[in-house]
C-alpha cells in the first residue's frame, strides 16, 4: 500500500499516526512546500517572542518520519493530482503514483486587494515558519509596524513582535477585537488588556490605499508604517481539487471518515469542512485539534480501519499578554455570565444543551465545559446551577464519576 | 496498564493526596521544607460539596483530548502514560480546554502540569496513592 | 463557673517548624480541636476538647503533632489522686452518672502477666511448626458422654451442633449502633475469610450481612431488638446475653437519638426511640427460666445451632456456669471485668466483676469436678490481648476466646475511651456517615485477618515449644502454666503451681 499525503503540519502527522495504528509497513510519502521538519505553525508568535525556539517548535520528535518509516519530499510544489492514473505531479517534473491520497493543504493568507498594494516594500503575512523568519528580519527597534486584521493571527503577531519594535497599530474592520471568537464585552476586556501593553487599535476602519509607507483609511486620516503585515484571515486551501470539483472553494467536503468523493482521496485539517455539532452547520473549523484528529481518522480509514470523526466543535485556546483566553462552541441561545477581578465567564445554552462558552482569565477545568458541548450531554442530566458557577465533575451523578474516575464498568 | 482509580465512597476530603502530590513533584527529600508556606499545585485535585468528596487527577485517556489537541506536540502518550515535556509546552493551555475532566492546571511556570503517575519520579508508585490514608485511591491494572 | 473549669488533660505539642498548614488535623478532628487562623497562616488547637484519639497525630503527614499528657498538677495525694478529685468536680457541677467506655483501666492485677508458659528441653522435644503438622482447629459444643455402637457395630452419630473454628479465636458481640456498618462488614468479612465468627451484638443483624451467616453469632439480650425467626436462622449459633463483663446487673441504653435509618430498621424499633435493654431477661429468673429460653430457641431452629449463653464474671460464677451448664445451652461465654463497651457508668466498670483468669480456672474447675465439663465449651472474654493470652486461657481450661477491644484496635482504635460521645474519628463507635466512611472494609478486614494470623503463627509456635501439635491437647492443660508472684489462694484458685515448684 503506497500512502502519500501533501502538507506535513498537524492532519499530516495525525495521518502518519493514524496508519500506523493499523498498517506498520505500508510506504508512506509526505509532501511539503516547505522545507522544514513539522513545526507547529501557531508557534511561530511564541517563536518571535522568544518563548520557544526552532527546535522545540518541532510538533513531533526528530526521528519521527524514520520511527513512522516515511518518505519525505519536502520544498517541493505539488501541481496537480491525476485522479485517474492516481498520481500526482510536483513542480521539480516528477511524477508520483498512490494508492490513497490525503490532501492536508491547510489554509492560504487571504489578501484583500487593495489599491496601492504593491508599493508597499515590507509587506508580510504571518502564516508559516519562513513569514516569521522574513518578519523578523524585517523589523527593528524603531519599526512602526501596521498588522491588519485584529483577529487570533494578528493579535499573536502584535504580542510576538511587541518588545522589538518601536510601535504597532493594529487596523481592523470590525469595531471590536477577537470579533471571530468574543462576544462584545471580551473583546472589550481582551482589547484593553492588549492596549495597556502599548499596542494601538484603529477599529471599524480598513485600509483604502497604500502610499509606501502610509496607509490611509477608510474613514479619514492615515497611519505610517515601516513594516506592514496582512492578517485578515485564511482561506482553504483548496487549489490542488477545485480543479476537479469546483464546489470546494469555501472548503473540500468529506465524509465522516475524511473521504472525498473521489476515489482513494481523502482530506483532512483546514482545508476541509466539517460538521460543527454546537450549531450543527458544515463549517471550516481551522483549528490544530481538529486538524489533528480528521487527520488521524484519514490515516485509520486509508489504512482499512474505521473511526469516523465526530464531535467537533470550534474551540480556541490562547493568550495575550498573559491573559488567558478559552471559547468553544457557538454563541446562540440562553446566556449565563459572571465576571469577578480579572475574570470574564459566558456560557450559551439553548434547549437543554451547552452550546457554546467564553472564558478570560481563569480558564480553569473549562474542558469540562467543551465536553458538555462535544458529548451533547443534555443539562437536565447533571446539576447545572453547579457547573455554571464552576466547571465541576460534582455536578455529574455519581454514577458518571464511578465510571470516569473509579474505573466502574456500567 | 496500571492506572489510578478514584472510589469517592472512601474519599475523607482530607486533601493529603494534594500535599503528598505536590511534595512528590518537588523532588526534595523532606516534605516539611519542600511545602512550608507553598502555596501548593498539586497534579490531582479534590472536589468537595456538603459529604461528596473525590480527587480529580488524569486518566490518562485511551483516547486523549489533550494529546491530539496539544499544538505543540508537548504532550506526548508513553507505554500508556500521558507525559508532559514541559520544555517545549507554551502555556496556550488548548488541552484545558480539551481535558473533559478538568484534571490539566497550570504550573508556577506557566507551562502545564498534569499527572504523569509518578512515572518519573518516585519509582513509578503515585504518592498519592501511597499517601491516601483510606485506600480511596488505588493504583491497579484493570485490563 | 469557674469551679466547673477542669484543666485539659493532653496537650497538643505542634512543631512549628514541620507544619506545613495542610489542615488535614482540623479536616480530620470530629472534635473540632484545631483550627487554622489565616491571619497569622498558622494552625490553632483547643485542648480542651482533645480526647488524645491521635486521629490528627497519624494523619499529619510531616509528623508535626504529638499529644502529650499535661504536668499541670494538684498537690500529690496517694489516696485523693487526680482522678477521684476531677470525678467530684464533674459530679458537683453535674449532679450526674459518670459515663465511661471501654474497657477498665484501673490498676487491678493483671493475671496474665504473672503466669508463664512451659517449654520442652531434652526429654520431650519441641515441635517446629514450619516443618510438622500443627493443628489449631477446634470445635465448640456439647461433647457426646460416650462412644455408642449400634447393634451392626458402626459408630452412633448423635452430635449436638457445633461450631468449628479454625482457630480458638471469635470477634464477640458488638451491635450494629454502638459500632459502624463499616466494623460489622470487617468483621464479618474477616470472620468469614479466617473460618472463625463475629457476633452481632444485640443490635439485630443487617440485611447486607446476612451473606456472612455462617460466619455469624446472632445475639439475643434482654432488649430482644431484632430477633425474629430469620435472624436466628441466618446465624451459625445463637447467644442468650446474660451479661457483660464491662457493667455486669445493668442493661444497656442507646439513645434515641442513635436510633435513626438502618440502625431502627436492623433493631426493628422505630426512628428516634430510645433502645433500652433492661438488665435482667424479664421472663429470666432462674435456670428453669434460662433453660426455657434455650429450648425456645433450638425448637425455633429445628435443633441445628448450638446456643451460648454470655454471663459476667462476677463472684459466684462457677455455680452459675453449674447451672448453665444443666440448662442445655451448648456454650458458655464467660466476660471478665476488663471487657469493653461503648457507654457504661463508670462506677460499674471499675468497681464491678472479677478477672477472667480466676473465673475462667474456677468455671472450668467446678465443671470437671461435677462432671459436665464435656456437656458445654468455654469461651473466655475481657480483655485477651495478645496470643500469649489465647495460649493461657486454652491451657486453664477455655476452648476458645472472644476479642473485641483488640479487634477494634485493629481496626484503628487508639482507646481514647470516648466511644459514649459518638464522635469516633476512626469510624468504629459512631453513626455519623462522614466519619463511618473513614473506616474502609477493604482495608478493616484484612488488618483483622493480618492480625488473627499473625497470632495464629505465634500460638503455633508456643505450642510447639510445649510439645504440643494439637490446640486440643493444651485445652485444660494447666500443667503448661506456672504462676509469679502470686499467693498460694491465687495459685490454688487458678489450679497452677507457682514458678519452679
Amino acid at each position: 500500500m503506497k500512502y502519500l499525503i501533501i502538507g506535513n503540519s498537524a492532519a499530516a502527522v495525525g495521518a502518519v499516526e493514524g496508519i500506523r495504528q493499523i498498517d506498520k509497513s505500508g510506504q508512506i510519502t509526505v509532501i511539503s512546500s516547505e522545507p522544514h521538519h513539522t513545526y507547529s505553525r501557531p508557534l511561530i508568535s511564541y517563536l518571535l517572542l522568544g518563548k520557544t525556539d526552532r527546535q522545540k517548535m518541532r510538533y513531533r520528535p526528530d526521528d519521527f518520519y524514520s520511527v513512522n518509516g516515511c518518505e519525505c519530499i519536502f520544498g517541493k510544489n505539488v501541481l496537480s493530482i491525476n485522479v485517474k492514473n492516481k498520481t500526482v505531479s510536483l513542480d521539480d517534473g516528477r511524477s508520483i503514483c498512490y494508492d490513497k491520497l490525503l490532501i492536508a493543504t491547510g489554509s492560504v493568507p487571504f489578501i484583500p486587494e487593495t489599491e496601492g498594494q504593491e508599493k508597499v516594500k515590507n509587506s508580510f503575512t504571518f502564516m508559516s515558519l519562513d513569514d516569521a523568519d522574513a518578519l523578523g528580519k524585517a523589523i527593528n527597534a524603531g519599526s512602526r509596524v501596521l498588522i491588519i486584521g485584529a483577529g487570533l493571527i494578528g493579535l499573536k503577531c502584535a504580542e510576538g513582535i511587541a518588545g522589538r519594535v518601536k510601535s504597532i497599530t493594529v487596523v481592523d474592520l470590525s469595531d471590536r477585537v477577537l470579533s471571530s471568537i468574543l462576544d462584545a464585552e471580551g473583546s472589550e476586556i481582551l482589547g484593553r488588556h492588549i492596549e495597556s501593553k502599548g499596542i494601538s487599535f484603529i477599529l471599524g476602519q480598513s485600509v483604502l490605499r497604500y502610499g509606501e509607507n502610509e496607509a490611509l483609511l477608510s474613514k479619514g486620516g492615515s497611519v505610517p508604517f515601516d513594516v506592514l503585515v496582512t492578517a485578515v484571515g485564511v482561506r482553504p486551501n483548496t487549489s490542488l481539487l477545485s480543479a476537479i470539483e469546483p464546489s470546494y472553494e469555501r472548503g473540500i467536503v468529506t465524509d465522516d471518515e475524511m473521504h472525498t468523493v473521489i476515489p482513494d482521496v481523502y482530506a483532512a485539517g483546514d482545508c476541509t469542512q466539517s460538521l460543527d455539532v454546537s450549531s450543527g452547520k458544515n463549517r471550516v473549523l481551522a483549528l490544530l485539534p481538529n486538524a489533528y484528529r480528521q487527520g488521524e481518522c484519514a490515516g485509520i480509514s486509508m489504512a482499512g480501519g474505521k473511526k469516523p470523526f465526530d464531535r467537533a466543535v470550534p474551540m480556541n485556546a490562547i493568550g495575550f499578554f498573559g491573559l488567558h483566553v478559552v471559547t468553544a462552541g457557538s454563541y446562540t441561545g440562553e446566556v449565563f455570565e459572571r465576571k469577578a477581578e480579572g475574570s470574564y465567564k459566558k456560557l450559551f445554552y439553548d434547549k437543554g444543551f451547552l452550546k457554546g462558552f467564553i472564558m478570560i482569565g481563569d480558564v480553569n477545568k473549562a474542558g469540562i465545559y467543551t465536553s458538555l458541548i462535544q458529548n451533547g450531554i443534555p443539562l437536565s442530566d447533571i446539576d447545572f446551577e453547579l457547573v455554571c458557577e464552576k466547571p465541576s465533575l460534582m455536578a455529574f451523578s455519581r454514577k458518571y464519576r464511578d465510571e470516569k474516575l473509579g474505573g466502574v464498568r456500567q | 496498564m496500571k492506572r489510578v482509580y478514584v472510589n469517592e465512597k472512601w474519599c475523607l476530603g482530607c486533601h493529603l493526596c494534594e500535599y503528598y502530590c505536590a511534595f512528590a513533584n518537588t523532588g526534595m527529600k523532606d516534605m516539611a521544607k519542600a511545602l512550608c508556606n507553598l502555596e501548593i499545585r498539586p497534579r490531582i485535585r479534590i472536589e468537595e460539596q456538603d459529604d461528596i468528596s473525590f480527587a480529580v487527577s488524569c486518566r490518562h485517556c485511551d483516547e486523549p483530548l489533550c494529546v491530539k489537541s496539544c499544538i505543540t506536540g508537548a504532550l506526548s502518550r508513553e507505554n500508556g502514560v500521558i507525559v508532559i515535556d514541559s520544555d517545549k509546552c507554551v502555556g496556550c493551555f488548548t488541552c484545558i480546554l480539551a481535558c473533559p475532566y478538568g484534571a490539566i492546571s497550570q504550573s508556577e511556570t506557566g507551562a502545564i502540569q498534569k499527572c504523569e503517575l509518578c512515572a518519573k519520579t518516585n519509582d513509578g508508585i503515585p504518592q498519592c496513592v501511597a499517601g491516601c490514608p483510606n485506600g480511596a485511591i488505588v493504583f491497579e491494572d484493570r485490563g | 463557673m469557674p469551679i466547673n473549669f477542669i484543666y485539659p488533660e493532653f496537650e497538643i505539642v505542634r512543631d512549628e517548624s514541620q507544619c506545613i498548614r495542610c489542615r488535614a488535623c482540623e479536616r480530620q478532628c470530629a472534635n473540632e480541636v484545631h483550627g487554622y487562623d489565616s491571619e497569622r497562616n498558622a494552625m490553632e488547637s483547643d485542648e480542651l476538647k482533645c480526647v488524645n484519639c491521635h486521629r490528627c497525630v497519624l494523619l499529619c503527614p510531616t509528623r508535626a503533632l504529638k499529644i502529650i499528657r499535661t504536668d499541670h498538677t494538684f498537690r500529690e495525694n496517694a489516696n485523693w489522686n487526680e482522678d477521684a478529685i476531677k470525678e467530684i468536680y464533674m459530679q458537683a457541677g453535674s449532679g450526674g452518672v459518670l459515663l465511661s467506655s471501654m474497657g477498665n483501666p484501673k490498676n487491678y492485677p493483671v493475671y496474665w502477666d504473672k503466669i508463664l508458659i512451659n517449654a520442652s528441653q531434652v526429654t520431650n522435644p519441641p515441635i517446629d511448626p514450619l516443618r510438622e503438622p500443627m493443628e489449631t482447629k477446634t470445635f465448640l459444643g456439647k461433647k457426646p458422654e460416650k462412644i455408642g455402637r449400634s447393634d451392626d457395630g458402626t459408630l452412633k452419630v448423635n452430635t449436638s451442633p457445633q461450631l468449628e473454628l479454625e482457630l480458638p479465636v471469635m470477634f464477640s458481640a458488638m451491635s450494629y449502633g454502638s459500632i459502624s456498618y463499616n466494623a460489622h462488614e470487617s468483621m464479618a468479612r474477616a470472620a468469614q475469610s479466617l473460618g472463625t465468627y463475629y457476633n452481632t451484638g444485640e443490635g439485630g443483624l443487617h440485611e447486607d450481612f446476612y451473606k456472612y451467616g455462617k460466619n455469624t453469632i446472632v445475639q439475643v439480650a434482654s432488649g430482644r431488638f431484632g430477633v425474629y425467626l430469620d435472624y436466628l436462622n441466618a446465624g451459625a449459633a445463637i447467644e442468650i446475653k446474660m451479661g457483660q463483663g464491662a457493667k455486669p446487673g445493668i442493661g444497656g441504653h442507646l439513645p434515641g437519638a442513635k436510633i435513626v435509618g438502618d440502625i431502627a430498621k436492623t433493631r426493628m424499633i422505630p426512628e428516634g426511640s430510645d433502645a433500652i435493654s433492661p438488665a435482667p431477661h424479664h421472663d429470666i429468673y432462674s435456670i428453669e427460666d434460662l433453660r426455657q429460653l434455650v429450648y425456645s430457641l433450638k425448637e425455633a431452629t429445628q435443633n441445628k445451632k448450638p446456643v451460648i449463653v454470655k454471663v459476667a464474671a462476677v463472684h459466684n460464677i462457677a455455680a452459675i456456669a453449674s447451672g448453665i451448664a444443666r440448662s442445655g445451652a451448648d456454650i458458655i461465654a464467660i466476660d471478665g471485668f476488663r471487657g469493653g463497651t461503648g457507654a457504661a457508668p463508670t462506677r460499674i466498670r471499675d468497681n464491678v466483676g472479677i478477672p477472667i483468669e480466676l473465673a475462667l480456672a474456677s468455671v472450668d474447675t467446678r465443671l470437671r469436678d461435677e462432671g459436665i465439663r464435656s456437656s458445654v465449651s468455654l469461651v473466655a472474654g475481657g480483655s485477651i490481648r495478645n496470643s500469649a493470652d489465647v495460649v493461657k486461657a486454652i491451657a486453664l481450661g477455655a476452648d476458645a476466646v472472644y476479642i473485641a477491644t483488640g479487634a477494634m484496635l485493629a481496626l484503628g482504635c487508639h482507646l481514647c475511651r470516648n466511644c459514649q460521645s459518638g464522635k469516633c474519628n476512626w469510624g468504629i463507635a459512631t453513626q455519623r456517615p462522614d466519619l463511618v466512611k473513614r473506616l474502609n472494609p477493604e482495608l478493616g478486614h484484612q488488618r483483622l485477618i493480618n492480625l488473627l494470623n499473625a497470632w495464629k503463627h505465634e500460638i503455633k509456635e508456643m505450642m510447639g515449644g510445649m510439645g504440643i501439635n494439637s490446640i486440643e491437647a493444651l485445652k485444660g492443660n494447666r500443667l503448661m502454666l506456672r504462676g509469679v508472684g502470686l499467693n498460694e489462694k491465687e495459685l490454688e484458685i487458678l489450679g497452677i503451681m507457682h514458678a519452679g515448684d
